[in-house]
């Protein structure tokens, strides 16, 4: 079970966390402006990468505030946690 | 101190297992194979034991274990396994738990190297330091050092987190006891964890090594100098020095030390001088190619003959009576733990063993390997030869060279896998089942390693390792689920109605944790389908009252919560004046229902939103990630109230004289409380909440209370409603009421991938410019309608459906096909399927709910519902059934 470095709970149990895929995908300004297929890409289109990426998680049985970690997919090593919204 | 073995008392010693003790009154023979009933002893003396499992009948019973694991205490009984284990099948009265622990330093192992390890973090100041041993631990430590004895690390995983299954109990007492947990399942975070695990040894191939009385040589030794255990007359075969070294011992402790038959030449060093002082035959350039039984199937002499260092049988041999073959093929250093974190190993020649390879950088820093599971040690004097055993010449040889017994699996079924062409070690263990037994391969894989590589002519280090995947050792399910057991093993959430429902015969069914009535029988005998009937012909004719408290219910407030609802809604929620409710549908960004629910206008920053049973921990996170994510400017606050606020449903045409009668100051008339207003009364005396809703068509009213309450208006309408012949309905009742309306629940008539027109509810959704020729706000889903996909024809529309016979009812889930398709050949086009099926007391008949393939245009017509062997006609219809005009809401 991995560690998950809340930024404003502390290192808690994963299980304590929902799950929000890669970080940074921006809701577009205007979705009617993106032909099918950008909005698909929106839609279904994430890296899968073998490293590190920034990904979000949710902290539903503490302070359900989201947040970004940038983790290493092979370690789950996880370096930074972003407090900022995502 | 008597224990029981099959039957017979026999006596142990303080500090025994069954095996060491079975061991000492000579009995070789403890178990069966599991394929092949050959006749098993023990072969080890610890995790790795291979031939000597025993069923634990006493106490709590436990089916498989091995003896050298399961300390002697009075009252135990054992029997030995035959083949294979039962699950004992009484209720298990025992404890078990969960435990956390947090620590700078978990040590694994509590031999030499793990002692010696937590022995200097200590020293190093580092904080709190867990050593955590497999069995009693037999050396002292310092105070500083929090020990777990009979505790087993099971698996290493993130951030230093390792499970760990300690055994409290079994070695003080034989009967479980209710007041003491059997079983810890320890969660360790450890920020540093050393691994101290030791090595295992190894056996050889040769025929017929799998009799009783052929052991590890070095458990043979232990066995004597610490259990106590005569041997009677022993042949020692080895490849390394701790061979010689278990030799000596056996002499040492009273053994006769018939013949060591070591592989290698040119022997030197004390331990050679030793067994030459001490008279012993040492045979150089010897192995063992066979046993012969003994009457007890053990085994009665070994057959012993000169081999080449790469197994060839020179001959002529010699074939040597005894009772007690020690074999020593070498040590494998235990990485299991080590590679479930990404460890590397490597073959190292020197050795003659995988280890751990600290030279390579791994993935994880934080754990590192001491002792002999790094292959640690001073070099012997004579170093090892790298071999693995001698196969004499001759028909059905390679059958009986058992490499693991606990599957038995032979050399004939390796040369078997080899033959027919497989080479990657993995695909040979699945082939072979070798490394797959309750061992997980701690004696069989690497010397099935061994022969495979000089089979094929390789290295050891290029036939590779297969993967050790946790659980190190067999948990119990029951030590898992710790106290999360029956009642407990899922929170149970009840209304404030409960009682109430549990004195009047609910028979309850699980929704979201939520203990609902699913029906109320009024008789003993009243069956759940005659219950339905009678609620549902209540409502449509009478009144009816149902406890809908588990709707979700979050309270959104704030200046900007109109324009934010707008957003998520479908629909438009800040035309919604104070005062009056609205059905919703919100949709996921791909346009798919996510969930809906009426919203309630309180004022103009106050909304109060209900969501289904199920969806409302989804429906509150999913407001959180769009007010956090995306639209942090928008001042908006959800808060959820589902367990704060008691519903009360009184449906049905007389459902206004029942409100009436419990209201105070609030015209409940149609004129004064039009369909979907809602309005503050006192209810009962209690401060509450009338709304005109309906989910089955009826006139009805949703009364709102504080959940403290709820039972008190709950009973209060029941009072009431006694003049009007009130009815208590439950879940099932309300679920064939709205399907008659063809009112959709999401969950089931959804799957997530119905948009709101597929379900008929493109009313809902409002379009882009408004009536005046204003551009209407965006919503989450949009977009999406314009896709190619949701804008395509014959995608699954929702439909009713009419069985051809009115007394069939098709199941849920049926597929739905083409009347006259040929069901033989497969695939069969699916057109749809059952989503919702009923018995309607209304209609008098059958119905159901479907989704079916551009089944919007085909009411009508005749599909075929299929379900496991049997099928029925059906007509397609308007999921509408009754009252169509919606005339009857309003009584």
């Amino acid at each position: 079970m991995m560690l998950i470095p809340c930024p404003w709970c502390g290192p808690s149990d994963e299980n304590e966390f929902g799950y929000g895929g890669q970080a940074h995908v921006a809701y577009p300004d205007n979705p009617h402006a993106l032909d099918d297929e950008a909005w698909g890409r929106f839609l279904f289109v994430r890296e899968n990468p073998r490293g590190w990426w920034q990904e979000r998680w949710f902290h539903s049985a503490g302070c359900r505030r989201w947040f970004a970690v940038a983790r290493h997919t092979v370690t789950n090593e996880i370096r930074a946690a972003l407090p900022e919204p995502t | 101190m008597i224990f029981h073995f099959d039957g017979e008392p026999i006596a142990a010693r303080p500090g025994d297992t069954v095996a060491s003790a079975l061991l000492r009154v000579g009995k070789r023979a403890v178990a069966t194979s599991p394929y092949l009933d050959r006749p098993r002893g023990v072969t080890g003396i610890g995790e790795e034991e291979s031939g000597a499992f025993v069923q634990i009948v006493s106490g709590v019973g436990e089916p498989m274990r091995p003896s050298t694991r399961v300390e002697v205490v009075a009252g135990l009984v054992v029997r030995g396994l035959g083949g294979r284990g039962g699950l004992p099948v009484a209720p298990d009265p025992s404890r078990y738990d969960r435990a956390y622990l947090h620590c700078e330093v978990l040590v694994v192992g509590g031999g030499a190297a793990g002692v010696q390890a937590a022995t200097d973090a200590v020293e190093r100041g580092e904080g709190r330091i867990v050593l955590v041993h497999d069995g009693p631990l037999a050396m002292a430590v310092p105070d500083a050092i929090q020990v777990l004895q009979r505790t087993t690390v099971t698996g290493l995983f993130d951030a230093g987190h390792a499970v760990a299954l300690e055994r409290r109990t079994e070695h003080l007492l034989a009967q479980p006891s209710p007041d003491v947990a059997r079983m810890r399942v320890w969660h360790i975070r450890s920020a540093r964890t050393v691994l101290a695990t030791g090595a295992f040894e190894r056996p050889l191939a040769f025929a017929d090594n799998d009799r009783p009385g052929v052991l590890l040589a070095g458990a043979a030794a232990t066995y004597a100098t610490r259990h106590g255990v005569a041997w009677g007359r022993a042949v020692v075969v080895c490849t390394d020095d701790t061979g010689l070294a278990a030799a000596l011992a056996l002499h040492d402790a009273g053994t006769a030390v018939a013949v060591v038959a070591d592989v290698r030449t040119g022997l030197v060093g004390d331990a050679v001088r030793a067994l030459a002082e001490r008279g012993i035959d040492v045979r150089q350039g010897w192995s063992a190619v066979g046993t012969d039984a003994a009457a007890d199937g053990g085994v009665a002499a070994v057959e012993l003959t000169p081999v080449t260092p790469q197994g060839v049988v020179l001959g002529p041999g010699e074939r040597v009576p005894c009772d007690l073959v020690a074999v020593n093929g070498g040590w494998s250093p235990n990485v299991a733990l080590f590679t479930y974190v990404g460890g590397p190993v490597t073959w190292d020649a020197t050795r003659v063993a995988f280890v751990a390879d600290r030279a390579r950088p791994h993935l994880r820093s934080d754990v590192t390997v001491v002792g002999s599971a790094a292959g640690d040690g001073p070099m012997p004097a004579n170093p090892p030869a790298t071999f693995f055993g001698a196969v004499a010449n001759g028909p059905d040889i390679a059958s009986r060279v058992f490499i693991d017994p606990g599957r038995d699996a032979t050399l004939a079924d390796l040369h078997r896998a080899l033959g027919a062409g497989l080479r990657s070690v993995e695909h040979v263990k699945r082939y072979t089942t070798i490394g797959t037994g309750a061992d997980q391969g701690r004696t069989s894989g690497v010397l099935a390693i061994g022969l495979m590589a000089a089979t094929l002519g390789v290295s050891p280090g290029e036939v590779g390792t297969t993967t050790f995947r946790p659980p190190y050792v067999p948990l119990p399910f029951a030590a898992l689920a710790g106290r999360d057991r029956g009642r407990l093993s899922d929170p149970e959430r009840v209304t404030a109605m409960h009682d109430w429902h549990v004195e009047h015969g609910a028979v309850f069914e699980v929704v979201g944790q939520w203990q609902r009535p699913h029906y109320f029988a009024s008789t003993q005998d009243e069956s759940m389908a005659d219950a339905v009937l009678r609620e549902c012909a209540a409502v449509r004719t009478g009144v009816g009252m149902m406890d809908a408290s588990t709707l979700g219910k979050i309270d959104v407030r704030g200046p900007d919560a109109a324009t934010f609802l707008d957003r998520l809604y479908t629909n438009v929620m800040s035309k919604l004046q104070p005062g009056r409710a609205r059905y919703g549908v919100m949709c996921g960004a791909d346009g798919m229902v996510l969930d809906d629910g009426v919203v309630l206008r309180l004022a103009g920053d106050h909304f109060l939103v209900t969501t289904t049973t199920g969806g409302a921990a989804r429906v509150l996170e999913w407001m959180e990630e769009w007010l956090q994510t995306e639209w942090p400017d928008l001042r908006v606050w959800p808060t959820s109230v589902t367990d704060q606020i008691a519903t009360v449903v009184v449906a049905g045409p007389g459902s206004r004289d029942v409100v009436a009668a419990v209201v105070s100051d609030l015209d409940v008339s149609k004129e004064a409380l039009r369909y979907l207003a809602h309005a503050e009364t006192a209810i009962a005396g209690a401060p509450g909440r009338v709304t005109r809703v309906s989910f089955s068509g009826e006139l009805a009213f949703e009364l709102m209370v504080p959940a403290w309450y709820g039972d008190h208006v709950w009973r209060a309408a029941w009072q009431a409603g006694q003049a009007h012949g009130v009815t208590a309905y439950g879940t099932e009742a309300m679920h064939v009421l709205r399907a008659e309306k063809g009112f959709v629940i999401v969950g089931q008539e959804t799957d997530g991938t119905q948009t709101p027109d597929d379900l008929g509810l493109s009313w809902l959704v409002r379009k882009p410019v408004d009536r005046a020729g204003n551009p209407t706000p965006d919503f989450i889903g949009s977009r999406s309608f314009a896709r190619a996909d949701t804008r395509r024809p014959h995608r699954k529309q929702l439909v009713g459906l009419l069985p051809v016979d009115p007394q069939r009812q098709i199941p849920e889930g049926a597929q739905l096909v083409a009347v006259g398709a040929d069901l033989s050949t497969t695939p069969v086009p699916m057109l749809g399927h059952v989503t919702s099926s009923y018995r309607s007391a209304e209609l008098d008949r059958t119905f159901a709910l479907a989704l079916v393939a551009g089944g919007a245009d085909r009411h009508g017509e005749r599909l075929l519902a299929s379900f496991g062997a049997d099928d029925a006609e059906v007509v397609i219809t308007s999921p509408v059934f009754l009252d169509p005009e919606g005339a009857r809401r309003d009584g």
